[in-house]
């Protein structure tokens, strides 16, 4: 298996390079690979993915090739920073989002353990106290579940139970959401699990630049961060320069401003202003509710797209501005909506934007069922149609 | 297993003259030195074989740690009647097993670090942790009272096996970096059965790392006999399925103790990757002051243990080798008392945790949301010192 015979040109779609005892993980792999089309079918503006004959040319970036160039910069500019999880090694993971750190940071840095998420966890938690900044892979959303009890009871808590003496500068990275044709455990929605852990920040990119800059944050953050990687995002591509990228992480870096602000105290990012009403989106939704904004101008409707991009810390402050200033509101998140973040983002904006509201604030989610199979998911998933019709319940006449 | 693990393995074994597999399994019977009487077992008795067995420790640090085993049984009965007294809300006592937790310490060099359990308050406060800021946890002032870094003892852990993986971490990172830091990692009986038990030995072993996993079998969880827990021939015998090396020794007589974990360090220091020992001992009192025992053990079974007294066991050993005089041992008893004392003084002191620490570190700059909460709070007592 050559995984890493070219870092720079990253995972293409129609190479996929998973051996016979990956199937099932090929399957999601391929489909996320192949969402880039699919996403661009329900109207996402992203550029068409590439066939393998032609050539991309300098530019284009993925989401995945900017997680890597954020890992790999990271291993660079702090001995501290280690890699590990279930094959992150010489694979580069399941989604490549690790090709070549193995290779080019040698297997101290980045490495494979057993299959054991407690295990990795837990054993994160014990390098974290011995100085170091693990930043953990859980294979996919539904396979962290077993790390819940390391994630829920240490790595939320050390800080606070011994006064801040034990800092737990833990990145746990976790490929979630749907959208893929995932088979069951592939394609969960997990964030309001640790949302609602005190002690976790929670934070996720929807656009290739963010996926570089917060990840950046993140494992520069001595707060445990769960990463969400939106994995139907993976491969869709963007026009940015991964060396500005960098510089403008690093200078900003130093003076405390820019995606570390965002993940120390909320970062929300207006994705598109409008005047009618705002939908508030975060990762894999984002790019849907930007369709969703781009189809409600057409018909003379002007909607304004707001980006959580960290979930915890919430950015109150951003999305009130724009709700006062739109007067309505519609949450739109994957999960299913039950006690979801939605509920929360919902709730507060409610507190805080009463007096500005001309409509309740709707909530456009999942159902409250498990995940459905691949056959059915577009059921499930918020899309352009649901998002249009909770606009026209927004009270336009009264 | 990878080759050069096994080369290390089969390194120490060859050292001993036996074969991997025999220096993996716990040897046949239980490792012990001295008797519940007192008297030196005769060598047979002790459970050596090649490559199990283990020389008496110096004389200085047996005087040692009997000392700090004084220490501990004052500490355990202090605790407990600063309990029943009301001055804390709860302590899960090591009475009858005090000996594990002194050697838990004592083996340990100043560079490495100890991973306990809610159970092993006396082996925190024997590696130096100020006993006052070790009952921190049990008076409900905040769930840590010391600075982990500065001792090299983790947090007493409550989620069962979970502080076993953090012991293995602390253990990579500091492979990592080139030292050679060893790391004791305690749990009870029971807790072998949770999944991080399993996690932890099997990260340790592939990883091959100088961990070694110090259960102390006390015969019960809670009430559950470990018969419930495992059909295993022994929990050491669990060693051999990860590739690593188990031994047993009785956990009431704290030379054996300190002989097999002062073995073990050097090995495990040495490269030879982890290992698991198994003590055998006993819990006098009842889980914890909200536990009755009765409900599930005889007492004839509480009285056989109170015979093979730790505490009793080393006094008699150790004066009728002539180490121990009549005056070191008032010493001794005076320090105990002095601990003791210092407890009770703490404990009585009122104590008054700051409300706003409960915002302060949950991260490392409070949140916008957490600074709303705690000006909220603060709103709220400044409206209550008013009225
Ligand atoms: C994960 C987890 N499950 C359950 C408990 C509740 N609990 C506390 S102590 C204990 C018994 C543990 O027995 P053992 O491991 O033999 O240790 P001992 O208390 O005898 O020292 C149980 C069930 C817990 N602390 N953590
Ligand atoms: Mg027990």
């Amino acid at each position: 298996m050559s995984t890493t015979q070219n870092t720079d040109a990253g995972p293409r779609p129609g190479s996929a390079q998973t051996g016979p005892d990956t199937g099932e993980i090929t399957v999601a792999v391929d489909a996320a690979r192949e969402s880039t089309t699919r996403a661009g079918g329900a109207g996402v503006p992203q550029p068409r993915p590439e066939s393998p004959a032609a050539p991309v040319p300098a530019g284009p970036v993925t989401m995945a090739k900017a997680l890597n160039a954020a890992l790999a910069d990271a291993l660079s500019a702090d001995a501290g920073v280690v890699v590990f999880g279930e094959d992150v090694g010489t694979l580069g993971g399941v989604f490549r989002i690790t090709d070549g750190l193995a290779a080019r940071f040698g297997t101290d840095r980045c490495f494979d353990t057993p299959l054991a998420e407690s295990g990795i966890a837990g054993m994160s938690v014990g390098m974290a106290i011995n100085g170091m900044r693990p930043v953990i892979e859980m294979q996919f959303d539904a396979f962290a579940y077993p790390a819940f009890e390391q994630i829920a009871s240490h790595i939320a808590k050390m800080s606070n139970r011994t006064r801040g003496a034990l800092p737990m500068p833990i990145v746990i990275r976790i490929p979630y959401a749907g959208g893929i044709g995932g088979v069951e455990h592939h394609c969960d929605s997990s964030e309001a699990y640790y949302a609602h852990t005190p002690g976790l920040k929670v934070v996720t990119p929807a656009t290739v630049a963010d996926a570089y800059l917060l990840l950046r944050a993140a494992i520069d953050s001595d707060d445990p961060i769960v990463f969400m990687e939106p994995k139907k995002l993976y491969f869709s591509k963007d026009r940015v320069d991964l060396d500005a990228l960098r510089e403008q992480y690093e200078s900003g870096a130093a003076s405390g401003t820019g995606p570390r602000a965002a993940v120390e105290s909320g970062g929300a990012a207006i994705a598109r202003t409008g005047s009618d009403a705002t939908l508030i989106a975060y990762g894999p939704s984002v790019p849907t509710a930007l369709a969703a904004a781009a189809a409600a101008a057409e018909e003379g409707r002007s909607l304004e797209v707001v980006d959580v991009r960290t979930i915890v810390p919430f950015d109150d402050a951003t999305v009130s501005e724009s709700v006062r200033r739109t007067g309505r509101a519609i949450v739109i998140s994957e999960e299913s909506g039950f006690a979801s973040v939605a509920s929360e983002i919902a709730a507060r904006v409610q507190e805080r934007c009463f007096h500005s509201l001309a409509a309740p604030v709707l909530r456009v989610t999942g159902f409250d069922i498990p995940y459905p199979a691949p056959k059915l998911e577009h059921h499930f998933l918020p899309g352009v149609d649901r998002i249009l019709d909770a606009v026209d319940d927004l009270q336009w006449e009264d | 297993m990878s080759d050069d693990v096994r080369t290390d393995i089969a390194e120490a074994a060859r050292s001993f003259g036996i074969t991997p597999e025999d220096y993996m399994l716990p040897a046949r019977h239980l490792i012990r030195i001295v008797d519940q009487d007192g008297t030196v077992l005769s060598t047979e008795e002790q459970g050596a074989e090649p490559g199990h067995d283990y020389p008496v420790p110096a004389d200085e640090d047996l005087l040692e740690a009997y000392r700090r085993l004084v220490a501990g049984r004052r500490i355990n009965d202090q605790n407990s009647a600063l309990v029943r007294q009301g001055r804390m809300a709860v302590y899960p006592s090591s009475h009858g097993q005090e000996a594990c937790q002194v050697a838990a310490a004592a083996c340990l060099g100043e560079g490495d670090w100890l991973f306990p359990t809610y159970r092993d308050t006396v082996a925190v406060i024997s590696r130096g942790v100020d006993p006052v800021e070790a009952m921190t946890i049990f008076r409900g002032d905040w769930h840590g009272g010391f600075d982990p870094r500065q001792h090299k003892v983790g947090i007493q852990s409550t989620p069962l096996t979970t502080q076993l993986l953090h012991a293995v971490g602390v253990a990579h990172a500091a492979r990592l970096r080139g030292e050679d830091t060893v790391v004791v990692a305690m749990c009870g009986d029971g807790a072998t059965s949770e999944g991080d038990f399993h996690e932890a030995l099997n990260f340790a072993a592939v990883f091959h790392l100088p961990v070694i996993f110090f259960v102390q079998n006390n015969q019960y969880a809670i009430s559950v006999p470990l018969a419930r827990q495992t059909v295993a021939p022994s929990l050491a015998h669990k060693a051999v399925g990860y590739g690593m090396a188990g031994e047993r020794v009785d956990g009431n007589d704290l030379v054996a103790l300190l002989a097999v974990l002062e073995r073990g360090v050097r090995l495990v220091r040495g490269g030879a990757g982890p290992l698991l020992v198994e003590a055998h001992t006993y819990r006098i009192q009842a889980h914890t002051n909200a536990d009755d025992a009765t409900r599930y053990r005889e007492d004839a079974e509480v009285q056989e243990w109170l015979a093979k007294d730790p505490v009793k066991r080393m006094r008699t050993y150790l004066t009728d080798r002539g180490l121990l005089t009549e005056e070191l041992q008032s010493r001794y008893e005076q320090e105990a008392e002095d601990i003791a004392s210092a407890l009770r003084e703490g404990m009585n002191r009122e104590s008054t945790p700051d409300p706003q620490d409960l915002f302060a570190h949950v991260y490392s700059v409070p949140t916008p949301q957490l600074a709303e909460q705690s000006a909220m709070l603060a709103e709220e007592l400044s409206r209550e010192e008013a009225s």
